[in-house]
């Protein structure tokens, strides 16, 4: 397998910049899981992603029956039968909590590939076309940046029928535009090295050119900009069901924030309705920017370099 | 002068974008949201006034393209129809009644979060690795990961209900009446604590990290050795030489922090029931009041571009090698 693997890492050693040796550009590409299991802040993010991912894998299992269910238990602070207390409905938080995780990391991560996928297909377009598609598609990402995001978010919202699908339509259609511009900066260039000209001139087709010669090259911040998207996606989703613009039938951390806030928790001193929520929206997103972080650290010498001497 | 004709530009095509989108939402949008509104209305209001709603939102037989051209008209002119929840005001007066407090509160924040979150970030930059270096900014990012609207119902928890420092909700006491005297002015701001206060504390941290990264970057140009080797304070040499080049990026912040800001106390007046349009805003999409919410979004959209071609004047004014190029 490694003798096969050597004519690809050779070129993709020589796509590199001439600053980095050869020998330390090759584990780079290659291990990036590895290197990212190896890295003290990613393997606790990606343990903390993982715990709340089983949580919602195994919600069924731990926490039987309709979460929603409404008994005559009015808000009872956390005890034995309720680890986390029950809202005013009587329903219980922890069930509450655990079902949540399903749909808040469901719809995050959608939103974040998809919100990924339009800005990485606007960038590439943007830097391999160049000219007067350049000029359009930035043009369009700028307005889009300059929007201001939530009222646009509350108006798509507000028109089209609610449901799941809309919450992640009207938040990839919000979320793009900041992706859009960082891949564009870096596919463009990418565009500029000499093997992106040298496969033109080798006639291979343009699509070929930029999914297989310029996006290779620029895993790392499609990555960054795949978790910031999934960050945004989980923040924005929970404010808009906050607002009551989701589907409120649906159990996700956004609803249960809207629930609590409808019933009056925070008036009755029910602090265990909106505190498990709030925490497990703010714990993804820490987790996710902890990976973000380390990500931005292996593929970035220069960073690392320069926290190294730091400390 | 040519860059800001040409940021004039842009800024005008992005208005048109968003006018554009309010005009095709109602016409185009699945489920025919306009009727279930009229549905709604339908005792409340004159036929001439549900004649002028239908014209509005294209339900007359008129060709598209001539409604668009009327929609264009009736916005440039300023009229964006009557507001349905609050039958028969029209929608600019309602606007125009409540965008005061959004300014008071989102201007108020963004200042206090732009100064202290400067100033933060210049003393981290200065002294690297010291406490304020090493020990804030992983807190601030902490604290920022957390939803703003959460954070507004904790501390409205927190210092509201249980510790009652604070009023909860509403700009000022009911029943106080407005005026420009000691005790409404007060009253006016201890309601505005709390609420600005959350999205300082959520903002301050981008700001800081933003600061203290030019900061390191402008330390180690020439002119400050430079200035160092003269003999010249620390203190001078940090705020008159590093600190006020460094700003340059945080003055282009200031206009895209703007529409973030808008975002942020759209929440946090829905939290505090504070009654700026954001509230409104809300409010009206509760209420199927679709002029009145398509009249927000316009107008918090105006609000934002011009802040950013502001900034973008004061941009050319404060940095020559834009003016050169």
């Amino acid at each position: 397998m490694p003798v096969l693997d050597t004519p690809d890492t050779a070129t993709a050693v020589s796509h590199d910049p001439p600053t980095r040796s050869p020998g330390a550009s090759r584990p780079a590409r290659r291990g990036l899981g590895r290197r990212l299991l190896a890295d003290r802040k990613a393997r606790a993010g990606l343990l903390l992603l993982a715990v709340f991912a089983l949580a919602g894998l195994l919600a069924p299992v731990l926490a039987p029956g309709d979460p929603s269910l409404i008994t005559d238990l009015g808000a009872t602070p956390p005890s034995a039968d309720h680890w986390l207390g029950t809202t005013a409905k009587g329903q219980d938080v922890l069930a509450l909590t655990l079902r949540g995780t399903r749909s808040s990391l469901l719809v995050g991560f959608t939103v974040g590939i998809a919100a990924t996928l339009v800005a990485l297909l606007v960038g590439l377009a943007s830097a391999y076309l160049g000219k007067l598609v350049d000029d359009l598609l930035t043009l369009v990402t700028n307005v889009f940046l300059l929007l201001p995001g939530l009222p646009l978010l509350v108006i798509l919202a507000a028109f089209l029928p609610p449901g799941t699908t809309t919450v992640v339509l009207v938040l990839t259609i919000t979320g793009w535009a900041g992706s859009a511009r960082v891949l564009r900066a870096q596919a463009t260039s990418i565009r500029g090295k000499d093997f992106v000209a040298a496969a033109v001139v080798t006639g291979e087709r343009p699509l070929r050119i930029m999914f297989r010669e310029i996006l290779p090259n620029m895993a790392s911040v499609v990555m960054t900009t795949l978790l910031g998207c999934v960050i945004f996606g989980i923040g924005a989703q929970a404010g808009l069901e906050f607002l009551g613009l989701g589907d409120a039938s649906v159990v996700s951390w956004g609803t249960n924030l809207y629930w609590a806030g409808n019933d009056g928790a925070l008036m009755t001193g029910a602090w265990w309705a909106f505190v498990p929520s709030g925490l497990a929206i703010a714990l993804v997103a820490f987790a996710l920017a902890l990976v973000n972080y380390a990500v931005d650290e292996i593929t970035n010498p220069r960073l690392r370099s320069r926290r190294r001497r730091k400390s | 002068m040519r860059l800001v004709l040409r940021n004039l530009g842009f800024y005008l095509i992005a208005f048109w974008a968003s006018v554009t989108l309010n005009f095709l939402l109602p016409r185009f949008m699945p489920g025919d949201p306009v009727s279930r509104m009229f549905a709604q209305a339908q005792g409340t209001m004159q036929p001439d006034q549900i004649a002028q709603l239908q014209k509005l939102f294209g339900l007359d037989d008129r060709p598209l393209w001539r409604q668009y051209v009327d929609y264009l008209h009736d916005v440039a002119t300023g009229d964006l129809g009557i507001s349905i929840s609050r039958f028969p005001t029209p929608v600019s007066e309602v606007i125009g009644s409540q965008i005061g407090w959004t300014l008071l509160l989102g201007l108020t924040a963004l200042v206090v979060a732009a100064l202290v979150g400067n100033i933060l970030g210049v003393l981290a930059a200065w002294r690297r690795g010291g406490i304020l270096d090493s020990a804030l900014p992983p807190l601030l990012i902490f604290v920022g990961s957390f939803p703003y609207f959460w954070l507004a119902m904790g501390a409205l928890y927190l210092f509201g209900v249980t510790l009652g420092w604070f009023p909860l909700r509403h700009a000022y006491d009911v029943g106080l009446e407005p005026g420009f005297d000691a005790v409404f002015l007060g009253n006016v701001a201890t309601h505005l604590v709390l609420p600005a206060l959350t999205i300082v504390l959520v903002s301050v941290g981008g700001w800081m990290l933003g600061m203290r990264n030019t900061m390191i970057a402008t330390a180690a140009e020439d002119y400050i050795t430079m200035a160092e080797a003269k003999g010249l304070s620390p203190a001078r040499i940090m705020f008159r030489y590093a600190a006020r080049n460094a700003l340059l990026p945080s003055v282009t912040n200031f206009g895209m922090a703007l529409g973030f800001m808008v975002g942020g106390a759209l929440l946090t007046e829905v939290v505090f029931a504070y009654p700026g349009i954001g509230y409104q805003l809300l409010a009206s999409v509760q209420a199927l009041d679709y002029p009145l919410m398509q009249g927000i979004f316009l107008t918090i959209t105006a609000a934002v571009l011009l802040a950013n071609f502001v900034v973008d004047l004061i941009h050319v004014r404060l940095d020559p090698r834009v003016r050169v190029r």
